[in-house]
């Protein structure tokens, strides 16, 4: 047993993730008292980086100016710092089950360029859509049900319901 | 101690950004064991082949959902001070929609690519590029969508005050419709040709 969950293979019982991740959204609930998110950090970087670039513009755009102010940088992030958390959680959980391996993974049917191309421009609709929402699946869809939030409902069957339509529709790229 | 412990004022808020890196961690390690760390792993709920993404996202929020509404019951915390995105009703949906488009072409999402990448995902490492393509894209964009963006603010409502229910009724029956979905899926995946990734 131990022999094979160290070949990348191994994947803890989903039920029981689902009960972890939900601990964990509960304990930063109870302790911020606000959800868990992914792509306001993503955000906070592009406003940081255009106002290092181009201050005056980012003073002037009604977007950019939203998340600045003159007291801290946007980096100075909750969010941020959650981000840099997950990514070293997660590189734990791939050394711990062998999985630590550049890989480019897509359907035997596609070249993988063709796979690179689709995950840019699956990326740049997500963040897009992300500003829409006011949030992604982690910090609208996630944490909004948690809360029984009417938004976060929304934006989860949107996304679900959207996904599996166009998931269709893109079934080359998977299978 | 009665929660929200850092908005009550229980811990210092020098605290916030150690605990945010900290919790940050635990749902990293929990979402790559999970398998979110892997494209094909998680398009496997649209195609029905592999339910993952379907168990853990509806266990998570039906546990803590749970946790909320009976720490509140005991007093132990006040649900009411929670922050609770408002509903903007055009922007969520188009928002949702455009999303789900991207999850489609992607694979990921902002969180999982993250994961992706920590493990050496070479297309989540591409994802996350897009990711930061269309944040600046919308940024850019916004002057033209601002109206749109603000219009029909519902602010901070909840869905079973949308739908005229009870809190708790609701509540029951979202865990009802989970354990329902959970069994299709178990159905589902064992009517479904298994694919190899």
């Amino acid at each position: 047993m131990e022999k094979n969950r160290r070949d990348g293979s191994f994947y803890i019982n989903p039920y029981l993730g689902g009960v972890l991740l939900g601990l964990v959204l509960f304990a930063t609930y109870y302790i911020t008292g606000r959800g868990l998110g992914a792509s306001g950090a993503v955000k906070n970087t592009v406003v940081t980086t255009v106002d290092v670039i181009a201050p005056a513009h980012a003073e002037k755009s009604h977007y950019y100016s939203k998340f600045l102010n003159e007291n801290s940088s946007p980096m100075n992030n909750w969010l941020v710092f959650e981000v840099l958390g997950v990514m070293a959680g997660a590189f734990l959980s791939g050394t711990l089950y062998g999985r630590l391996k550049l890989k480019n993974e897509h359907s035997p049917k596609i070249k993988p360029r063709t796979r690179l191309i689709a995950a840019v421009a699956g990326g740049l609709m997500f963040g897009i859509g992300s500003q829409l929402a006011r949030g992604c699946t982690s910090g609208a869809a996630l944490s909004g049900l948690a809360v029984l939030s009417a938004s976060g409902m929304i934006t989860m069957l949107g996304i679900f319901g959207s996904a599996y339509l166009f998931g269709w529709l893109f079934k080359k790229l998977w299978i | 101690m009665t929660g929200p412990l850092i908005p009550m004022e229980m811990i210092p808020d020098a605290w916030n950004n150690v605990i945010a890196v900290l919790l940050g961690m635990a749902f990293g390690f929990v979402l790559e064991a999970s398998g979110f760390s892997s494209s094909r792993k998680i398009m496997g709920t649209f195609f029905g082949y592999d339910f993952v993404v379907l168990r853990v996202f509806f266990t998570a929020a039906i546990t803590s959902m749970s946790l909320i509404i009976y720490f509140d019951y005991m007093g132990w915390l006040d649900a009411s001070m929670l922050y609770i995105n408002p509903y903007y009703v055009t922007s969520a949906i188009i928002g949702g929609l455009v999303m789900g488009v991207g999850f489609a072409l992607g694979g990921f999402c902002p969180g999982t690519s993250f994961c992706g990448i920590a493990i050496g995902k070479i297309d989540a490492m591409f994802f996350t590029a897009g990711l930061f393509l269309g944040i600046f894209i919308f940024s850019e964009m916004y002057p033209l969508i601002e109206t749109m963006y603000n219009s029909k603010n519902l602010g901070g409502i909840k869905i079973y005050e949308m739908m005229g229910m009870g809190r708790n009724i609701f509540a029951f029956l979202l865990i009802v419709v989970a354990i329902a979905m959970f069994y299709i899926a178990g159905y589902v995946e064992k009517k479904v040709n298994k694919v190899e990734y």
